[in-house]
């Protein structure tokens, strides 16, 4: 558990929030430049002095009105939007630097499992001005994962990179939410990297709490979505049910239906997450069969909010328990007549599976 | 070829530079953080006190500096307070002064080094548990040693080139306070033009190879 009051006013700039966040997982701090998001994982880390703010973390003070504990103190990793390794030590000494200094004892997690996990075996000897932008911040990562921190933050780690370098580096991010305890505060702009990671979604707005909750729930959230405008869209959690060999596809199974894909070779059962954006999805009072959407499901109209384009609605459906948010014209909301409590069918287009 | 006089002043203008340097590194560096990462009002006035020997007459600067330590001065009052006598005339005093004098020359380098550097490595460093004192000298110092190299030998070439402030404090004692630019002094006073030839020869040498040894020890970035 995490819980975190920092108020701080800088002239155009005012942070203000109180926060608790689960202590394991992913929390993904999300909002666009300037809404503060960093300036409080900073504040989390110690990097930033809030004074009069107040910090718990997994029921240790780390800040309150008396208590400060400087940054070398507090048990965290941090990776930094730019991967910072110290030009002046190879790979293995980055590595090493941060193990160090922490008390033998006190080490859970091994050099040869961070190097493992980020899959930097073949770079030890190299120094970092000879490393790719993508290989240095998975040594950035690896460091900070040797410290054996009891939660890890990072700050835009992938903001930095090309479209091919975090294609490379997300694998590894999933793997570290997979296989270790460690809790992670992720601060994004990028919808569909807090779509692939996160457990848990802080949106952030001029450095104030928006919207706060678990992903699927919060993205469902009609208010979070207007603010997304291209980008609403909602997460799922499913298991692969069946394969379709003859067509290459793959049906997701969550709770209340399902939703057919692309076969991209994931095993039956395998736990996997799909991302439905509310663009893609357009409602249908009877369920047609001459057309080429796979995906056709019923579900209840809850609840119709306008999205910032006059000419455009936003329709929360329950998919049998699954949220979906479709977006369609204020006209066609009208000429259907769409209100709360209706039976209607999701027309989806796409379905992109993103973990 | 060298007299016994030339070789004296020359070994005494070394023992100078040496000592001077590495005194000034070990005080112009904890100023020169300081100036790099304050934000106190104090930083202008300081940094100025820092620079004042640049643009100040050697002369000037000896002359405040004979009358502080001089045995009616507050630093001679101290100094005779300890027993130590006054410093005007002895080699001590010549230490001093030339600390003053080449201050800016080892601390501005280091500035610029700690400036370049920026916060960034430290905060790493930070999140990697390293104390303070251990970030300043694990990554502070050998991501600014370029700085540092830059220090020393400006420092070193700078002390040994200085004449005014040797004149006014030190006077012209042999194997004392004659370095080599008072002596080239003398030579050409008494029109011995052949030892100032010499002198002259091996300090032009001298300052050229060390301002080219640090220019290709120390390439700017640029060149990448």
């Amino acid at each position: 558990m995490i819980r975190a009051r920092f108020e701080l006013a800088f002239p155009g700039f005012a942070l203000d929030v109180d926060l608790d966040l689960p202590g394991r997982g992913v929390v993904a701090l999300f909002g666009h430049s300037g809404s503060g998001k960093t300036t409080l994982l900073r504040a989390i880390a110690g990097l930033e002095k809030v004074p009069g703010g107040f910090l718990e973390v997994n029921g240790a003070v780390w800040q309150d009105a008396t208590t400060f504990l400087p940054v070398h103190k507090r048990p965290l990793g941090f990776v930094f939007q730019e991967a910072s390794l110290f030009p002046h030590l190879s790979v293995r000494a980055n590595l090493a630097y941060g193990m160090r200094r922490v008390p033998a004892a006190r080490r859970k997690v091994s050099l040869a499992h961070a190097v493992e996990l980020l899959g930097i075996g073949p770079l030890l000897d190299r120094m970092p001005g000879h490393l790719s932008g993508g290989e240095r911040q998975r040594v950035a990562i690896a460091r900070a994962l040797a410290v054996s921190p009891a939660i890890l933050l990072m700050d835009e780690p992938l903001a930095a990179l090309d479209l091919a370098r975090k294609q490379e580096i997300l694998p590894y991010l999933e793997r570290l939410h997979e296989e270790l305890e460690i809790p992670l505060v992720y601060v994004s702009h990028a919808p569909d990297e807090v779509a692939r990671l996160a457990d848990t979604l802080v949106a952030m707005e001029r450095g104030r709490v928006v919207a706060q909750g678990p992903l699927s729930e919060t993205l469902a959230r009609l208010d979070l979505p207007i603010r997304l405008g291209e980008d609403a869209g909602v997460v799922l959690e499913g298991e692969i049910a069946e394969l379709d060999a003859d067509w290459h596809l793959a049906r997701v199974a969550f709770p209340g239906g399902g939703l057919w894909v692309r076969d991209s070779g994931l095993a039956v059962g395998r736990h996997v997450r799909v991302r439905v954006l509310a663009r893609d999805i357009s409602i249908a009072l009877t369920p047609l069969a001459d057309n080429s959407i796979l995906n056709v499901i019923p579900a209840t109209v809850e609840q119709l909010a306008d999205e910032t384009h006059p000419a455009l609605a936003l329709v929360k459906l329950d998919a049998g328990g699954a949220p979906l948010v479709a977006r369609i014209t204020r006209r066609s909301a009208a000429k259907l007549q769409l209100q709360p409590g209706m039976k209607v069918w999701a027309q989806i287009k796409a379905v992109a599976v993103v973990g | 070829m060298l007299s016994d006089a030339n070789l004296a002043a020359i070994l005494l203008t070394l023992k100078l530079a040496t000592l001077v340097t590495v005194i000034l590194l070990l005080v112009g560096t904890p100023i020169a953080w300081w100036l790099a990462r304050t934000r106190s009002w104090w930083k202008g006035p300081i940094s100025a006190v820092v620079a004042l020997p640049i643009v100040l007459p050697p002369s000037v600067l000896g002359f405040y500096l004979l009358v502080a330590m001089g045995p009616n001065g507050p630093v001679g009052r101290l100094t005779q307070a300890l027993g130590l006598g006054t410093l005007p005339f002895t080699f001590a005093g010549l230490v001093v002064a030339s600390v003053f004098y080449s201050l800016p020359f080892v601390v501005q380098p280091i500035q610029n080094a700690f400036e370049a550097m920026g916060e960034r490595p430290l905060e790493v460093a930070a999140t990697l548990r390293a104390g303070p004192l251990d970030r300043f000298f694990t990554v502070a110092v050998p991501l600014s040693s370029p700085g540092f190299l830059t220090a020393g030998v400006l420092g070193f070439a700078h002390t040994v080139g200085e004449f005014g402030v040797v004149l006014m404090i030190g006077g012209n004692i042999p194997g004392v306070t004659r370095v080599v630019s008072v002596q080239i002094y003398d030579y050409v006073e008494a029109f011995e033009y052949a030892d100032a030839h010499i002198l002259s020869g091996i300090m032009l040498a001298f300052s050229f190879t060390v301002l080219l040894a640090m220019y290709l020890l120390n390439p700017t970035r640029t060149h990448k």
